[in-house]
């Protein structure tokens, strides 16, 4: 049975936590090594949530925010993958959450004061359980790229930030899907905290003509890995337990 | 040449980013209507069993600034040590809770209640804790803490047992300021740096 100890993260995939290209993380980053241990149930379990939380829209990002009455401005979009864990194993019935700007590359957030203007028509936001086989949609528009203070002159990839739950806490991730084709992903100071160019790929969403629906949107298809669970046959109880 | 391992490779964390508020904590970004039900907004419910407690606190960053945009969630089991799911769980504790740092003063505010022993799978029990997850802008992979509690006995607990500079626990364990409040500062950087883990 795969219910043992989470698999130890490898670090070596993810992004440099103090990477002075992207200025903020160097006073956000921590000095000492992390812990490392097996993990223990407050890691291998985690929040759960039921379908019936969720609203028919709640996945629609073109309808959600003025709740089916009018459509976003973009171009429209399907987001659609599976959330596997290291073994291969479908992560069924897990929350996925995204949010993004608008086309224009505008937040709808109180912090957000870019020259591009909020679409009375876009919140941003949307949530879905993935199915039996770990699969996951969204419909939404393609985000604009938006300029950010960092140096003179950085500016965001389009980009989707998603968060996956999993079963467990100790799975927990947010990452962010970046667009096949869009040259500023290899500009990008955030992109490059991840510093084996293999890796960033592995964001780096392809154009999904089979997916795409004629008239309709385009697809872009995006997988996200999950952290597995060890064997727990075998384990070795500590010395004197 | 050797034979194909088979297995898959985690996707690669980044940021949050300064806007992760509107997708996980819509009513605090100012978009109280985007979900009818939003999630995590308390990890209990009105009747839950045991002692319910306050904790406060911020996040400094290395400079010793009380970050206004860090967002944390916790995981913890009921009173009894039971997680939500698992047989005889409280129902009125979810466990799971998405706070975020005051745009303005930076203090961030939990109200849950105490979380009992669990037992890790060998059998040894570990002292009460509340886990964390914090993420923010400039956080390139999410942070993992604990919150253990200065009026328990947390003298066998193995995860504070292994850390090997003993003056460091003390950056774990929440301190009593009054009847079921108690204060729980995070450090990212320097001075006092808290214990991040990676379990
Ligand atoms: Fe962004």
């Amino acid at each position: 049975m795969l219910d043992g100890p989470l698999i130890p993260r490898n670090r070596a995939i993810h992004p440099d936590p103090y990477d002075p290209g992207y200025k903020t993380s160097v006073t956000r980053s921590p000095n000492l090594p992390l812990l490392s241990m097996d993990s223990t149930p407050s890691e291998e379990t985690g929040p759960r949530f039921g379908h019936a939380r969720f609203g028919a829209l709640d996945n629609n990002l073109i309808l959600n925010w003025t709740r089916g009455a009018a459509p976003a401005v973009g171009e429209r979009i399907l987001m659609h993958g599976r959330v596997l864990d290291e073994h291969g194993r479908a992560v069924p019935d897990t929350l996925v959450e995204i949010w993004q700007a608008n086309a224009g590359g505008r937040y709808r957030h109180k912090k957000d004061g870019y020259l591009a203007p909020l679409d009375p028509n876009f919140g941003g936001c949307g949530r879905t359980l993935t199915d039996a086989q770990g699969r996951y949609q969204f419909l939404t528009i393609r985000p604009g790229a938006y300029p950010w203070p960092n140096r003179g002159n950085d500016w965001r990839p389009m980009h989707i930030h998603i968060s996956v739950f999993g079963h467990s806490f100790g799975q927990r991730l947010i990452t962010q899907m970046y667009f096949e084709g869009d040259p500023l992903i290899p500009m990008c100071p955030i992109a490059a905290t991840i510093k084996d160019r293999a890796q960033l790929d592995r964001l780096v969403a392809p154009l999904d003509m089979a997916a795409s629906k004629p008239l309709d949107y385009l697809a872009y298809k995006f997988d996200i890995v999950l952290r597995g669970r060890r064997q727990s046959m075998f384990e070795n109880k500590p010395e004197g337990m | 040449m050797v034979q194909k391992l088979d297995m898959l490779q985690e996707t690669p964390s980044q940021t949050a980013g300064p806007y992760v508020h509107i997708g996980m904590m819509p009513t605090y970004a100012g978009n109280a209507e985007t979900f009818d039900d939003e999630f995590g907004t308390s990890p209990i419910a009105e009747g839950a069993q045991g002692d319910v407690i306050e904790i406060t606190g911020s996040v400094y960053d290395g400079t010793g600034w009380a970050m206004r945009d860090a967002l944390i969630e916790s995981w913890q089991p009921d009173a009894q040590g039971k997680f939500a799911g698992q047989d005889g769980a409280d129902p009125k504790v979810s466990g799971f809770c998405r706070f975020a740092a005051d745009a303005e003063s930076g203090e961030f505010r939990l109200r849950t209640v105490k979380p009992g022993r669990v037992a890790t799978s060998d059998g040894t029990l570990q002292a009460p804790h509340i886990a964390l997850w914090i993420v923010a802008r400039g956080i390139n992979i999410g942070l993992q803490t604990r919150i253990y509690f200065e009026d328990e006995d947390n003298s066998t607990d193995p995860i504070l047992a292994r850390i090997e500079q003993r003056p460091r626990v003390d950056t774990l364990i929440a301190k009593k300021t009054g009847p079921g409040q108690y204060r729980f500062d995070i450090r990212l950087q320097g001075d006092g740096e808290t214990v991040f883990l990676d379990m």
